[in-house]
């Protein structure tokens, strides 16, 4: 009966610690590396002012929260975030758009190579960043409020009399609900509108899609919709779930750029799986499992250290290493990029 | 020839502007400025040597910059005796096991058919290596941190002058340029840009927690000084003979009393001066080494043969050119350019902060130095160094002066006042990326356009 | 006045004129096909009609309007569709995907059109939900004629359908061909296989360096002792 006990807990101790965080975490990250994946797929460079759209987007976002929170709007137990959330996506489509129109459009229709689009995003990068800092400053902001946990510790350890708790924050449970939404509504206009259908034949295929009659301003133009919806989102998500910080947004491009090339650049489905496979690895990898097995394993042979594999500190060499593995071994990602 | 004129021109301009400011705020203001400008042309130059040369996108520069710096400490530092004592078999076994790992995993890749069972055995061969490297590795860090953790806490270094960490600090970058150029050279352009992107950031992560190697985030302060110190020019009676000579007609006019107090103020002036310029001659004597060879490679068979290979990689590469082991030369070189100005960075600023590496400051503008001065012209990275360091610097006086100007018409205290007078240090980035974005897209070849020494072809 | 002309045509991508005052006609329900050595300009020809390169001279006249100055776009809008040599398929959609973005820029009902197409080529129905990344070579160009033939053109041109296609394949390619042409389309066709080509041609154009050297009938070339010797080897 113990021994079950234990390896009850040992399982919680994991669906606490590395389950729940590693699925919020890689939802974050996969809508993220969707952005990413989207715009490489249409416009075919790696954006690198993608982790300062988002800043932008969550800064918006938090503004209005802000504003709506000293009307005294909430609701309820959700974050009043997800008020905002409409106000911000509209300004950072608005972004994007003035963006295109004034920079990339311009190198498009001269058909510039792809490194030119990449170093036009740096500039991109540098004002967006420059913006978000100048109207936000650059400390941590704390947005967050309503109910904090869906599951508490302290309950769940009541409730199932075990010793070990789980907590499962509403940033969590709502970073992962919408993500599975999201996702479903963009693949379904992928795969099912006639506009979906244009943006992947003209990732494929950009000359044959021209010949069908694709008009390639309008696909460039839903694509940065598409990208402002998803990075206001994830970032807005990945603010109530740990906080926002201008930094740690820039920060996140290489886990998403991880992401989007090791599930193979281009491919959506690619960009999701890559989301999670980071996350999981940085939230393994840094975990501490000495407790897993003292649960796990007779008292003699009770572990000494920490069990650790990498300090929480390298979570980047995490994201890091496996992009080159990748780029080593199969340089296309798991599901062969570079289309949508 | 119009193009010198041009550079002539340019750097004119430059100097005025450093002029303005010895005028208008001090020369003390203006060296350090000066020096600084120094620094970011040598680390613009080895930019350009990978884009400008090869069409290499390097968003590592932060990383290779940070390296020179902790050569800087592993080389000045006086080594930690103690630290040594208590972990040396440890450390030495746990460097055995290491490099035992990395030759067992390099026979496996060789002696094994690729496949999954090559993955396979080299994974197992390096996470057993690096576990058994970890079970000596772990304590001896631990005890190396445990001896006189607020003070030391860590190995030291090599006791030597720092200047000696200049060259090497490009070798570390250069080691490391290496090992990251064999893994992502030859795949697509824009991978490269991702993984020396990632190795920087790994690199930071590295420098900031591994605290027996340079202290981690607790900083290394004081590093010594390839020039004399203020505080002894002060009370060299040579200094003092010199300074009285140099501001003999302003001394004169004095009594003795008011004399002696002004002769004080000029030598304790003129020491950090006077350091200065000590700096800013070590730093244009290797940015004028580094400046000369670059244009000599440049304008070497090598140097065309490289521009060739980035003009047209397949044509190059069809004609027998070795495209990516010129690509890691050129990529390895530049890297070490790199690390030797970061070298001579953290020399200047004489200590080493790993925080204070961010990659705004440390890869993003130097690339727009390279972009807005000319890239693939020397001249033009040496130029883009120099400006685009004073509009850095300045941009933040500048800045937080216009908003104090235009918010004017508001109350002092007024909230919104307040908050852009005190924000306003942050739109020097804004105004750096549209800088960036207005030479690229109305004059891409930068200020100084890259000059090809031959016969316009027919198209 | 042909139904799609193109007369005396000069111009090139940019750098030497590869069309140097050649012209070229089809009719409806007529194939047109153009042959010649390696660097003739036939691709070039055709696609000079469909406007992806800009013409110095000459004037390309469809339906007795001149187009000259349309974008390729449009041109298509007008009722021209091109089957490219190389990369003519989606291949990451379905096969029925690719039917689709061939009418992409029509909005009433496809189906009748579609089941057309599935008769024509029955095994595109057989493999609708299957991607076309993955199908044969000659299985991928029965896709790209199909899609292109979506958007109901009056004129079909088929850069080298044949390249790199088994002689059977060819031949059942062909074929098809033939049936689009007695529905009333009009088809340009480039071909290296001259000989194969020719057989099945109402008119046939040798183009040599940029100009016309032969216009004739199919038959009526393949019976030219000239044209046998220099371009059909004998």
């Amino acid at each position: 009966m113990e021994a079950v006990t234990d390896f009850i807990n040992a399982l919680v101790l994991l669906l606490n610690f590395i389950v729940v965080p590693g699925l919020s975490y890689g939802s974050q990250l996969a809508l993220g590396a969707l952005g990413i994946t989207l715009v490489f797929g249409i416009l075919r460079f790696a954006n690198f002012a993608h982790g300062d759209t988002m800043a932008f987007g969550t800064m918006i976002t938090i503004l209005v929260t802000w504003w709506l929170q000293s009307k005294g709007v909430s609701l309820g137990p959700l974050p009043t975030a997800l008020l905002a959330l409409p106000a911000g996506i509209l300004l950072t489509v608005l972004l994007l758009v003035i963006t295109d129109r004034s920079v990339y459009r311009y190198y498009r229709h001269h058909k510039a190579v792809p490194v030119t689009f990449m170093i036009a995003s740096m500039g991109v990068m540098f004002m967006t960043n420059g913006i978000v800092r100048f109207v936000i400053g650059p400390n941590d902001q704390r947005f967050l409020d309503g109910e904090r946990f869906i599951v508490r510790a302290r309950d769940f350890k009541e409730t199932t009399g075990l010793a070990e708790g789980l907590s499962i924050k509403v940033s969590q449970g709502l970073t992962i609900v919408i993500a599975i939404l999201l996702v479903a509504a963009l693949f379904w206009f992928l795969q099912k509108t006639r506009t979906g259908k244009a943006m992947r034949a003209y990732s494929d295929n950009e000359d044959l899609a021209l010949l069908s009659g694709v008009d390639p301003d309008k696909v460039v133009l839903v694509t940065w919709i598409i990208t402002a919806i998803l990075a206001t989102i994830a970032g807005t998500l990945y603010g109530l779930d740990k906080s926002f910080k201008p930094f740690t947004y820039l920060q996140l491009l290489l886990p998403m750029f991880a992401a989007a090339i090791v599930g193979g650049i281009g491919n959506p489905i690619g960009a999701i799986v890559g989301g999670y496979v980071i996350a999981f690895s940085e939230v393994m990898v840094t975990y501490a499992y000495k407790k897993v097995f003292i649960y796990l394993l007779p008292q003699s042979l009770e572990p000494e250290g920490l069990l650790q594999l990498l300090s929480t500190d390298y979570k980047f060499a995490v994201s890091f290493v496996i992009l080159v593995l990748v780029l080593l071994v199969r340089p296309t990602g798991i599901f062969r990029g570079k289309v949508l | 020839m119009t193009n010198s004129r041009k550079t002539g021109l340019a750097f004119a301009a430059v100097g005025v502007l450093l002029l303005i400011i010895g005028f208008m705020q001090s020369w003390n203001v203006a060296l350090g400025i000066f020096n600084l400008c120094l620094i970011s042309a040598v680390m613009a130059l080895g930019v350009n040597m990978q884009w400008g040369y090869a069409g290499l996108l390097n968003v590592g520069v932060m990383g290779f910059a940070a390296l020179g710096g902790m050569s800087a400490v592993l080389v000045s530092q006086a080594p930690i005796a103690e630290a040594w004592n208590a972990s040396w078999s440890r450390l030495f076994i746990s460097a055995i096991c290491f490099a035992a790992t990395i030759a067992a995993s390099i026979v496996c890749y060789r002696k094994l058919a690729p496949g999954r069972n090559r993955n396979l055995a080299l994974t197992l061969v390096i996470v057993a290596g690096l576990f058994v490297t970890r079970q000596f590795l772990d304590p001896a860090i631990s005890s190396i941190e445990s001896i006189e953790p607020a003070k030391t806490g860590f190995l030291g270094g090599l006791g030597a002058p720092i200047i000696f960490s200049w060259l090497i600090g490009g070798f570390v970058a250069a080691g490391i340029a290496w090992c990251i150029g064999k893994v992502a050279l030859g795949l697509r352009a824009d991978y490269l840009a991702i993984a020396t992107l990632g190795i920087s950031e790994i690199i930071i992560a590295v420098l900031k927690n591994e605290d027996w190697l340079t202290r981690g985030v607790k900083n290394v302060t004081g590093l010594s000084r390839p020039v004399p110190y203020e505080i002894d020019l002060q009370t060299s009676p040579w200094f003092i003979d010199i300074m009285t000579w140099w501001h003999g007609g302003a001394l004169e006019a004095l009594d003795s009393a008011a004399r002696q107090q002004a002769l004080k103020q000029f030598v304790i002036d003129g020491s950090s001066i006077f350091v200065k310029l000590c700096y800013s001659g070590l730093f244009a004597g290797v940015l004028i080494i580094v400046l000369l060879l670059s244009v000599r490679a440049l304008n070497s068979p090598w140097g065309r043969m490289m521009r060739a290979i980035r003009d047209n990689e397949i044509a190059a590469g069809a004609m027998g050119k070795d495209v990516t082991r010129r690509h890691l030369e050129i990529f390895v070189i530049g890297s070490a350019v790199i690390g030797i100005a970061g070298a001579m960075l953290t020399t200047l600023d004489g200590q080493f902060t790993p925080t204070s590496y961010q990659p705004l400051r440390f890869t993003f503008l130097i690339w727009v130095m390279v972009i807005v001065g000319g890239s693939g012209n020397n001249m033009g990275s040496v130029l883009g160094g120099f400006l685009i360091w004073l509009v850095w610097i300045e941009a933040e006086p500048v800045g937080v002066w216009l908003m104090e100007a235009g918010t004017g018409w508001l109350d002092e205290g007024n909230a919104l006042r307040l908050h852009l007078i005190e924000n306003a240090q942050h739109m020097r980035l804004f105004f750096m990326g549209l800088v960036l974005l207005l030479v690229l897209r109305f004059s891409p070849g930068g200020i100084l356009p890259e000059v090809v020494p031959r016969q316009k072809s027919s198209d | 006045m042909s139904f799609l002309s193109g007369v005396n045509m000069v111009g090139g991508y940019g750098g030497a004129d590869i069309l140097k005052g050649c012209s070229i006609e089809v009719d409806e329900g007529e194939i047109a096909v153009i042959v010649g050595p390696n660097g003739a300009g036939k691709s070039t020809a055709m696609k000079a009609l469909l406007g992806m390169l800009d013409l110095k001279q000459g004037e390309i006249t469809f339906r007795g309007k001149d187009i000259s100055r349309l974008t390729p776009q449009d041109r298509i809008a007008e009722g021209i569709a091109f089957v490219p040599q190389t990369n003519n398929v989606f291949t990451s959609m379905t096969v029925y995907e690719n039917l689709e973005m061939g009418a992409f820029l029509r909005d009433d009902d496809i189906s009748g059109t579609v089941s057309k197409i599935y008769e024509l080529f029955p095994i595109l129905e057989e493999k609708k939900d299957q991607l076309a990344g993955e199908l044969s070579g000659g299985q991928r160009q029965q896709v790209a004629v199909g899609r292109a033939l979506m958007s109901r053109p009056a004129v079909l041109m088929l850069d080298e359908p044949t390249a790199g296609v088994s002689p059977i394949v060819m031949d059942e390619l062909f074929d098809r061909i033939l049936e689009i042409r007695d529905k009333g389309v009009a088809i340009l066709m480039v071909e290296q296989n001259a000989r194969q080509a020719l057989h099945i041609a109402d008119r046939g154009y040798v183009l040599v360096i940029g100009e016309n050297r032969h216009t004739d009938t199919g038959a009526a070339l393949l019976a030219d002792p000239e044209v046998r010797r220099s371009f059909l080897g004998g």
